[in-house]
């Protein structure tokens, strides 16, 4: 089965949702009423685009080319906002510049440490020696939650005591990846609140630790959003993209009946590409992100 | 910077108010905005028609147009518009008169459950109280553990139990209740999603076999238009009885609050405002109402004062807010007690305005210390009267505390800021609803 059926598995729901009555109410039709538009703009508004984002997409549909259906127009569209962003694909295997170092960064309950355990099982599979860092001194029994997984998927384990300074913890995690030529190295961070300033310096600090550490790293620096999570997914982004360089989003918990169409946005006016989506609770629920293959698979 | 809704509602009440009268136009004008201010706040595209409409119909059908101030008389709908849509009172727990009360926890994966209970068993605790939580998460890796963790933080009792069956968990924590005489029981359970038919019916079990007096669902005050779907499921599963919305101490604006209202019927009864186990607030409606329309949530700094101040001192601090006299000598005398009440930046943003402080005024937690050494290093005249700082007292403090006339500067401008703020909410008159200024 190819990655991106099972993505698009994963995305059915959303698909039967409101993205799906999109292509039901305007398959074939060129050129839409006043109060199509106005369904049109509930069903964007329904998926989380947002208000400023859907008026833009509506826009083009209204103003695109006039060869093509609306919705032809309107998946356009999206795949334009999407694929500006489309060469920053995550590579996954045959790394030239090891260990890869990447951090892993994220609002409370977003799903980061959930992501690096089936992340890196995705890499185990494909040939790479994994290590895991848990650098979420914070949270009760976030270090035991990592080091369950790392256990689960055969990974190396970097361990913590709870309370300790991320920073030397990620400091240790490099130079135990470097001296035991891993591959890659998941590094794990306590949720934080993009809001709360201390703990993005404290992000700063476990950025530039890393990179004192082994210049070139950390190589990825992925933001894990949740995809139920409404119009403050642009505001995290943004607060966190100002504190670290984010290389790539994790759009999380894409299997339930959330849109995730704050994406759009984000990609809109952040230039961030979205990476990896996950969509299931499966070990294996875990997808590399094609814009492509989203917007077909969301308007199918 | 996102603009925050309440900036989105003060921009749009500022406009009203430069006219003097309002026509039908305007309304419509002004309801499209409320649309539109709510929307981007995540309310639910059809709860945000519902309630447009009604604050339309009541801005007509009142006596707006001809009032003299229409623009106050607009804000005053939307914000009894709003207060009614969330609940007119909060409505507390209800505890059983025959222990145990149980109380069941519920919601989507990462909404904050586990930190939840332990905040609601910290909430209620009090001397001669026992508490228990109980671990019935035993998917996630891990979760029991965290839930030991936080038990022995709160210092209230813990159940696990070696087993795959989540309703035979729940019974037997609530006979081990019955036998150790725990007063209330809340049991933790997975997260999961409202589609999951399989995990949906689990729940059902438990509560079919345990009987909870209180359902509560735990819901990210993040969430977007989804927040619909997660009540609908969960309030068809459950005979819920009340939501908690958690992570409100981010920027996020909470309008789920609104739509999971609605949709539920049942009452927020909890908002979750920060990471310690004492960050846990009583949801009031019309505070949220007040803190959404920007106009500040004093009522909830008082309450948050007197939680950690005593009476008298208490008294003394409001008395000191009412005459303005509030000195860099109470600044520093405050100090430590303000640090138990949470950071700093989470009592700015209750006052009015508070939410969009700016960027430079914005005070670093961890600079408290620094602030404390400059305050201890003046004189008690300099701290009466901080206008009669030079450059010279100005340099001789720097040294003293071990900082930099920057600093001191940064500090002085900084407190001139709160006090401006403080004046300004106390021009308020405090308690009850007051326009914001600029009407």
């Amino acid at each position: 089965m190819s990655i991106f059926k099972s993505l698009k598995e994963g995305l059915s729901k959303t698909r039967q949702g409101v993205l799906g009555r999109i292509s039901e109410l305007f398959t074939g039709k060129k050129a839409l009423s006043a109060s199509e538009y106005g369904e049109l703009e509930e069903l964007l508004l329904l998926a989380d685009v947002g208000p400023r984002a859907a008026e833009k997409l509506l826009g083009s549909v209204k103003n695109g080319d006039q060869e093509l259906t609306a919705i032809e127009r309107l998946k356009r569209e999206m795949l334009a906002i999407l694929a500006a962003n489309s060469n920053c694909k995550l590579q996954i295997a045959n790394f030239s510049d090891k260990p890869q170092v990447w951090l892993i960064a994220g609002v409370n309950g977003s799903g980061k440490t959930t992501t690096i355990g089936k992340l890196g099982n995705m890499l185990t599979a494909n040939g790479s020696k994994v290590m895991l860092a848990a650098a979420d001194t914070y949270r009760a029994a976030a270090i035991e939650q990592l080091e369950l997984w790392s256990k689960k998927i055969g990974a190396g384990f970097v361990g913590s005591a709870p309370g300790a300074d991320p920073a030397s913890v990620a400091f240790d995690a490099v130079s135990a990846a470097m001296s035991q030529k891993t591959d890659v190295l998941l590094i794990d961070t306590a949720g934080r609140l993009h809001t709360q300033k201390h703990l993005r310096d404290e992000l700063v600090k476990v950025h530039s630790t890393i990179a004192k550490k082994m210049p070139g790293a950390p190589h990825q620096t992925l933001l894990v959003l949740d995809a139920t999570t409404g119009q403050n997914a642009l505001s995290q982004a943004r607060l966190f993209s100002e504190a670290i360089p984010i290389s790539g989003i994790v759009l999380t918990k894409l299997d339930g009946t959330a849109k995730g169409g704050i994406m759009l946005a984000i990609a809109q006016e952040l230039k961030l590409p979205v990476v990896l989506a996950g969509v299931g609770e499966g070990v294996g629920d875990l997808k590399v992100f094609d814009a492509e293959e989203f917007v077909e698979g969301v308007l199918g | 910077m996102f603009d925050s809704l309440t900036e989105k509602f003060t921009g749009l009440f500022k406009d009203l108010s430069g006219q003097g009268k309002l026509s039908e136009a305007n309304i419509k004008e002004a309801s499209a905005r409320v649309r539109r201010a709510l929307l981007e706040a995540d309310v639910n595209y059809k709860v945000v028609k519902d309630f447009a409409a009604a604050v339309e119909a009541r801005a007509l059908g009142e006596d707006v147009l001809t009032s003299i101030t229409p623009g106050q008389k607009f804000v005053k709908i939307v914000y009894d518009q709003m207060v009614e849509t969330l609940g007119s009172v909060n409505q507390p727990l209800a505890l059983s008169p025959q222990p145990p009360t149980v109380i069941m926890v519920c919601g989507l994966q990462g909404s904050g459950k586990t930190t939840t209970c332990a905040k609601l068993a910290k909430h209620l605790s009090k001397p001669g109280r026992r508490i228990m939580l109980a671990a019935a998460d035993i998917y996630r890796p891990a979760a029991v553990q965290q839930l030991e963790i936080l038990s022995k933080q709160v210092g209230c009792d813990f159940f696990k139990l070696d087993s795959t069956d989540v309703a035979q968990i729940c019974q037997e924590a609530k006979q081990e209740a019955v036998k150790k005489l725990i007063d209330v029981l809340i049991l933790d359970t997975a997260g999961r999603l409202h589609i999951d038919t399989e995990m949906m019916a689990e729940l059902e079990r438990v509560q079919k076999t345990v009987k909870p007096q209180e359902i509560l669902l735990v819901v990210d005050g993040m969430t977007g238009q989804d927040a619909v779907n997660i009540a609908t499921e969960f309030s068809k599963a459950l005979p819920l009885s009340g939501v908690i919305m958690t992570k409100l101490d981010g920027d996020a604006r909470g309008g789920a609050a609104l739509s999971l209202k609605v949709i539920s019927g049942q009452p927020i009864k909890f908002i979750g405002v920060g990471e310690k186990l004492s960050a846990l607030e009583e949801f009031h409606p019309s505070r949220v109402a007040s803190r959404i329309l920007g106009m500040g949530d004093v009522v909830g700094l008082v309450e948050k004062a007197q939680n950690v101040f005593d009476e008298k001192q208490a008294g003394k601090l409001e008395e000191k807010l009412r005459q303005q006299s509030f000195t860099l000598e109470d600044f520093a005398g405050q100090m430590k007690q303000m640090k138990k009440m949470g950071s700093l930046s989470d009592i700015m943003k209750m006052l009015p305005g508070g939410m969009s402080l700016p960027q430079d005024a914005a005070i670093d937690d961890k600079a408290l210390g620094t602030i404390e050494a400059i305050i201890s290093s003046m004189t008690p005249q300099e701290r009466q009267k901080p206008q009669i700082l030079n450059g010279s007292r100005k340099r001789r403090i720097a040294l003293g505390s071990g900082t930099s006339v920057q600093q001191v500067n940064q500090l002085l401008n900084q407190f001139e800021m709160s006090q401006r703020m403080m004046k300004q909410m106390m021009n308020s008159k405090g308690r009850g609803f007051k326009m914001p200024r600029g009407f």
